[in-house]
């Protein structure tokens, strides 16, 4: 934000004998009109009580929301100035520093004109002390300039508008003027306002995964990214044959399907089973918090807790029972790990399956002789099935798009094997890998972690929506 | 099925075999259940009994004694410099480092120097910097021990390096004890200076600044969703978003962090402003979820008492129904703002994994979280970060279960049954 009309005063000695730079920045011009809205508030509060006594008529609304209808006037449109000026005005100053004398002498283009300029408005601003760059010294006089110059012109207008609107307001105070029916629009079009936002974070995921993805598949084609068997991304232009994602969604699906849900299913299962039928109601009490606090850990300590403890362990324990290829960062570490994790998932989707069977199924079974173990078995867990089935999807997508335990235990070799004491790699960590190297954003191998986002928004978004509706279908079954 | 009026012989001994076989397996599917639930028990217990074993050594440091006699080996200074503010560059081009570690080599036989930490003259300095007599004379200072040393006199070693810290705690000159830079300093190379004050610092901006923006957006978009939304495709539109927000892999969010934030917009990059936003979308459908909910829940008589004495209907939602479902409102944000604490993925991918050895000074300076700095140390080679990361973890975990604590605590206190 500070990136706007800012100049602060610079504390150090290298800038003596000039003016002091005009000091303010958006946070505290943000501040100056939130003081003047509050000003607004009381004064328009004041005035329409002062008017309804004078005139001895009844207000419509009550004196606050005079005061909010001034605050608002006063407030809105100086606020939307000031992002669109915070915004604009950088451009504006460059663009005078550019008619100067001294940026004749500029290159034309490209990135050593840009930090010669990036590196005067830094001194100007007084962020930097000095010059890096000699070539910058003589630009930093028309930069303050500039920067003074817009800055006071910001100021004016915002003022201007804030006032004009604060003295429009001012003005429409009446006993009998509707300011509650103003001020509650404007609240309902913030609370649509603030619905809109997830909208708009859906479409910006679409759209950023789409636009990025499209870039990398006009280089390498989409069959070879859904269907190549060979993962070795260089940078640099694409080599046929790097960008094939089999052994990722193999790994993924090893990982996070395969391993985690033989971990959670069982366990999670059970564990719901005996808190809910089980159980004394006090201990189901203790352990169901004991539980979420499993959910609760941070990814990063799993992985971590998986990378130290765990695959050393089985890393240890395959090699003495004579396992080839087994590797310290193999697939059953991270697997069983994020098994873990999703065990208080599974848990408590099969515990609200459970719940919803209706008692009188229960009770039928166990008034016909069945003992507690055959009712569960044969009538509650096949009456709840669906729900726990679109349980165990959300929980495969939930393990799939895990990141930090793949990242830290399942290590990076892209291998195609079924064997899980052996290195495989996923989707989410090789999103990562792309991701946190050193090369230039338009490169083949950054577009195509966008890539492997988006096939793996898709499947998650797939699964999500197919295990939502087995989980409501199978509730209205039963209500 | 032969003849069905027959009454069942339940004292027949295949019938008693039957039943006995059948409450046999009774007791065996309890106990299936009841192993289920230690094994998931036996598990955290023993995630948090390995993450508190290596991390209570991390709260502490070992020191070496070494006496310095500046008589000996004056520090060329004028004492008037020392208040300056770059009496730290002045201190360190007159020679310190140098002069500790000649003394360090006098005091602790051959290689002294090795066994304090590189960092350990800044300890110095800043003694001499609170007390300038020291130059004066000859004083002993506690300085941090290498990370070898360290872990030597904790754990305990073998050979030279064991016969070396035998010798050293024969001498007297080893001391452990709590390490307070571990809580002052920022991310360091070196274990002895290594801290966890910026991650802390920078995880405190980045959630300050997701929960000013996913609170009220996400209040607001709840309150509108559940009380005034008509049935349409819009609304719909907006209810299957947040649904499928709520789970979609946070990664996902780091991407589009990336290309919207940081590549469209310009925003500062590996700043708490940009980790902040990336976590308020990532935590906002929680909100909205956790508060529609809670809205729910306010029973529809207030709602009709109020607009009976003519409350208009946004006096009625604001005056009445956010009031009363405020607490369950709370409750989901502290879980969800307590989820976004521990996040790592998608701010690894907006840049806060880069090494950031100064505390962040606003919520554009580079920086990092704490769930980040564990992943980082995590992957250093020096072993002396083992037990910091473990440490870090431990401080993570008591932030973070004492955040759902307080989440639990509000529930019981403030929630009604209607």
């Amino acid at each position: 934000m500070s990136r706007g009309i800012s100049t602060s005063l610079d504390a150090n000695g290298f800038k003596t004998g000039r003016n002091p730079p005009v000091t303010f920045n958006a946070a505290v011009l943000l501040l100056l009109i939130l003081g003047l809205a509050l000003i607004g508030w009381l004064a328009g509060r004041a005035r329409s009580a002062m008017l309804a006594g004078r005139s001895g008529s009844r207000l419509h609304s009550r004196p606050q929301y005079h005061g909010w209808y001034v605050a608002l006037w006063l407030f809105a449109p100086a606020a939307i100035f000031l992002a669109i000026w915070s915004s604009v005005s950088p451009g504006l100053i460059t663009n005078q520093v550019l008619t100067s004398p001294a940026a004749k002498s500029l290159p034309a283009f490209g990135f050593e004109r840009s930090a010669i300029l990036s590196d005067a408005r830094e001194v100007a601003q007084g962020k930097a002390a000095k010059v890096r760059l000699p070539a910058a010294a003589p630009l930093v006089e028309p930069y303050e300039t500039a920067t003074h110059r817009y800055a006071w012109i910001g100021i004016a207008a915002m003022l201007a508008l804030a006032l004009a609107g604060g003295l429009y307001a001012f003005t429409r105070i009446r006993p009998d003027f509707r300011a509650r029916t103003r001020v509650e629009r404007i609240v309902m079009a913030l609370l649509l306002l603030a619905s809109l936002v997830a909208i708009l974070t859906t479409f910006g995921i679409v759209l950023s995964l789409l636009f990025e993805s499209l870039r990398f598949f006009s280089l390498v084609p989409v069959s070879e990214l859904l269907f190549g068997t060979h993962w070795n991304p260089q940078s640099g232009a694409p080599v046929a044959d790097t960008f094939g994602g089999i052994p990722l969604f193999w790994g993924t699906v090893l990982i996070g399907a395969v391993i985690a849900m033989i971990v959670a299913i069982p366990i999670g299962m059970m564990s719901a089973v005996y808190l809910t039928q089980y159980a004394a109601p006090t201990v189901r009490k203790w352990v169901k918090p004991c539980l979420e606090i499993l959910a609760g850990v941070p990814t990063v300590v799993y992985g971590y807790f998986a990378a130290l403890t765990v695959a050393p362990a089985l890393r240890n324990f395959a090699v003495a029972i004579g396992i080839p290829n087994a590797s310290t960062e193999s697939a059953l570490a991270a697997g069983i790990v994020m098994g873990v994790m999703i065990i208080p998932f599974v848990s408590s989707m099969a515990d609200d399956s459970i719940n919803a069977v209706p008692q009188a199924m229960r009770d039928g079974s166990l008034a016909l002789g069945a003992t507690p173990n055959e009712t569960i078995r044969q009538v509650l867990i096949p009456a709840a099935l669906p729900g726990v089935m679109g349980g165990i999807l959300l929980a495969v997508s939930r393990a799939i798009g895990e990141t930090m335990i793949v990242v830290m235990a399942a290590g990076l070799s892209a291998n195609l094997t079924a064997n899980p004491f052996a290195s495989v790699t996923t989707v989410t960590a090789q999103i990562v890998k792309l991701l946190t190297g050193d090369q230039e954003f338009d490169s083949a191998k950054t577009l195509a972690a966008f890539a492997l986002g988006l096939v793996l928004f898709l499947v998650t978004l797939l699964l999500n929506i197919v295990a939502l509706r087995i989980v409501k279908k199978y509730r209205e079954a039963y209500e | 099925m032969s003849n069905p009026t027959a009454p069942t012989d339940w004292k027949a001994p295949a019938m008693q075999k039957r039943i006995a076989r059948r409450y046999a397996a009774e007791r065996r599917f309890k106990a299936l259940g009841l192993g289920a639930v230690l094994l998931s028990g036996f598990f955290l217990a023993f995630l948090l009994f390995v993450m508190v074993g290596n991390g209570a050594r991390g709260f502490t440091y070992t020191h070496v004694a070494v006496p310095i006699d500046f008589k000996a080996m004056p520090l060329t200074i004028d004492a008037a410099r020392l208040d300056d503010p770059d009496a730290d560059q002045a201190i360190a081009s007159a020679g310190l480092a140098d002069i500790v570690a000649f003394a360090a080599d006098e005091a602790l036989g051959d290689g002294g120097s090795g066994l304090i930490s590189e960092n350990a003259w800044k300890e110095v300095r800043s003694e001499i910097k609170a007390d300038p007599e020291l130059l004066n004379g000859k004083s002993v200072f506690e300085l941090p021990a290498s990370s070898t040393i360290d872990i030597a006199a904790k754990e305990g070693a073998k050979g030279d390096l064991g016969a070396r810290v035998d010798a050293l705690k024969r001498d007297g000159r080893l001391s452990t004890g709590f390490h307070w830079p571990f809580f002052r300093n920022a991310d360091a190379t070196d274990p002895a200076v290594a801290g966890i004050w910026g991650a802390l610092k920078g995880s405190v901006l980045t959630i300050f600044i997701a929960f000013l923006i996913a609170f009220p957006t996400g209040v607001l978009a709840a309150l509108y969703l559940e009380e005034y939304a008509p049935r349409n495709r819009w609304t719909d539109l907006i209810e299957v978003s947040i649904n499928n927000l709520a789970a979609v892999p946070s990664i996902i969010f780091g991407l589009l962090a990336l290309a919207v934030f940081i590549n469209w917009f310009g925003l500062c990059q590996a700043s708490p402003l940009v980790g902040g936003l990336t976590l308020a979308l990532m935590t906002m459908p929680v909100i909205v979820i956790a508060s529609r909910n809670a809205i729910k829940s306010v029973p529809p008589s207030i709602r009709d008492a109020a607009l009976g004495v003519g409350a208009s209907p946004v006096q009625v939602v604001f005056h009445h129904v956010l009031p009363l479902a405020l607490p369950g409102i709370l409750t989901g944000t502290i879980i969800g703002m307590a989820r976004a604490l521990g996040e790592t993925a998608p701010l690894l991918l907006v840049g806060m994994r880069a090494f950031i050895g100064d505390v962040p000074g606003g919520i554009c300076s580079p920086s990092t979280v704490l769930p980040m700095q564990i992943f980082l140390w995590s992957d250093e080679v020096d072993r002396g970060f083992v037990e910091k990361t473990s440490a870090a973890i431990i401080v993570l975990l008591i932030v973070l279960l004492s955040m759902n604590a307080l989440a639990i605590y509000l529930r019981n206190k403030f929630e009604k049954r209607w």
